[in-house]
């Protein structure tokens, strides 16, 4: 029954879980809210993916590679930008996508070497046991940083077109007039993250934590690294956001300081 | 001064030719959709002509740096452009942007005065009025002491009464400066009390 000081849960309470599912399932049908196919898509995405994620990190940890560590974190970032050009819910120019691919590496990039040569310092260095994970957490948590700065830019600069094209009327460098709408968008986009960390240890221990101490190691280790790890977000959305704000201002605008009119 | 040839913007704005000169206050006119708006933009460099040229002092725009151009040329909007924030941040905006040293206390109120607005600079700009914003707006560019004023409408939510008072205010004040006026509008008491020049936009 345990192994490694965790509890193997057998695969019939596994599927036990899933009652879970089947209680919301109900109520939903009970009150007539139209969610039943997002339910069932949710649920049978989510375990599919989990499985095969299960099995790709099993092979990866058993043929650790420098190569297929890199190969990862490319389809990870990848994956990520692909998901920021859908979630931005609105048709975006090629000089923003630029933008994003750009601010998206780099950003995530520059923090997560960082985080691993100098914070956690593993050997050797493309060990996918640590890479991999934190590479996730990382990358993830700029991806939706950098989307709500998309939405939140896009949307202020399309309902504020006027207030904008006033400022550059009376001699407003493009970065000036649109600073107001800059700021906004980073602040929105950072708040999440320091919102999460207000909250934490005392409204909810974060999975990577539970997880940790599931599987055994000491909760003051575990709270090492989760500190680590939002620090590193932190880093990284902050990072990843400004970046990108900073690309889509020249981007916005055309050599000749005018607002484009499509963005 | 501005010198336009062979003018095409969208299906918006044609101009064979058009001279503007130096020192003059000129009005336009026409009816909406003439593409009022968009011939002072493309005298801004907010818009760029699909064919033609415009020259300003003999260089072409497209040679100018357009932020460089706006400082000299600054336009007023039709919509009073107003910032969260008091009346005195309103009327220094239009400086700070252009990166010009701010109007002192004396200046403001003066301008405030010339505008026929008898408010306090601490005021929540929000709060005004229409015809207050729009006055505050023309304050704005009026601090400026800019060699071109290219105003979109500046008196459009006033009574003529007062129009003709704040007009004729910002003309004295420019002329003094030997600014150059170009505007648009729909009054004909302005037009007629004010235009060295009137440029009809329809056809």
């Amino acid at each position: 029954m345990e192994e490694q000081g965790i509890i193997n849960i057998e695969t019939w309470r596994l599927i036990s879980a899933y009652i879970f599912v089947l209680i919301l399932f109900f109520i939903v049908k009970a009150r007539g809210i139209n969610r039943e196919r997002q339910i069932i898509i949710a649920t049978f995405r989510m375990t599919i993916q989990l499985i095969l994620a299960g099995y790709v990190l099993t092979l990866l940890f058993a043929h650790s590679h420098p190569v297929l560590t890199i190969v990862v974190l490319i389809i990870m970032a990848a994956f990520s930008i692909h998901t920021i050009f859908r979630q931005a819910g609105q048709p975006l120019s090629s000089h923003v996508k630029k933008a994003i691919i750009v601010s998206m590496s780099v950003g995530s990039f520059v923090c997560l070497f960082y985080f691993n040569f100098v914070i956690i310092h593993f050997t050797p260095w493309y060990e996918p046991r640590y890479f991999i994970p934190i590479a996730g957490m990382i990358i993830g948590n700029s991806m939706t940083g950098i989307t709500l700065a998309v939405k939140t830019l896009l949307d202020s600069l399309r309902s504020n077109r006027d207030q904008i094209e006033g400022a550059l009327m009376l001699g407003a460098t493009p970065k000036s007039a649109i600073k107001p709408y800059v700021d906004n968008a980073f602040d929105s986009a950072i708040l999440p993250t320091l919102n999460n960390m207000l909250g934490m240890g005392i409204v909810f221990l974060p999975g990577m934590m539970t997880g940790q101490i599931l599987s055994g190691v000491s909760p003051l280790l575990a709270i090492e690294y989760q500190i680590v790890v939002l620090l590193g977000i932190l880093g990284s959305v902050s990072l990843a956001v400004i970046l990108f704000l900073l690309l889509a201002v020249r981007a916005l605008f055309t050599t000749k300081a005018q607002l484009r009119e499509d963005f | 001064m501005y010198e336009l040839r062979n003018i095409k913007y969208k299906d918006i704005l044609t101009i064979d030719h058009l001279q503007l000169e130096e020192g003059k206050v000129s009005c336009i006119t026409g009816k909406s959709g003439t593409g009022k708006s968009s011939l002072l933009k493309l005298l801004n460099s907010i818009y760029v002509p699909d064919s033609g040229e415009i020259t300003y002092y003999g260089s072409p725009l497209s040679e100018i740096d357009p932020i460089k151009l706006r400082r000299e040329a600054v336009m007023l909007a039709q919509a009073p452009l107003i910032f969260p924030g008091t009346i005195e941040e309103n009327l220094q905006a239009g400086l700070k942007f252009a990166e010009k040293e701010l109007a002192s206390a004396q200046e403001l109120h003066q301008v405030i005065e010339r505008m026929e607005l008898s408010k306090d600079l601490g005021e929540n700009a929000e709060e005004l009025s229409g015809g207050e914003k729009q006055r505050i707006a023309l304050a704005r560019v009026l601090l400026m002491r800019a060699r071109v004023y290219l105003l979109d409408e500046p008196t459009s939510g006033l009574d003529e009464n007062t129009e003709i008072k704040v007009l004729r205010s910002f003309i004295d004040e420019s002329r003094k400066n030997k600014s150059t006026v170009l505007m648009i509008t729909h009054s004909i008491a302005a037009a007629e009390t004010f235009a060295d020049r009137e440029i009809s936009l329809d056809t």
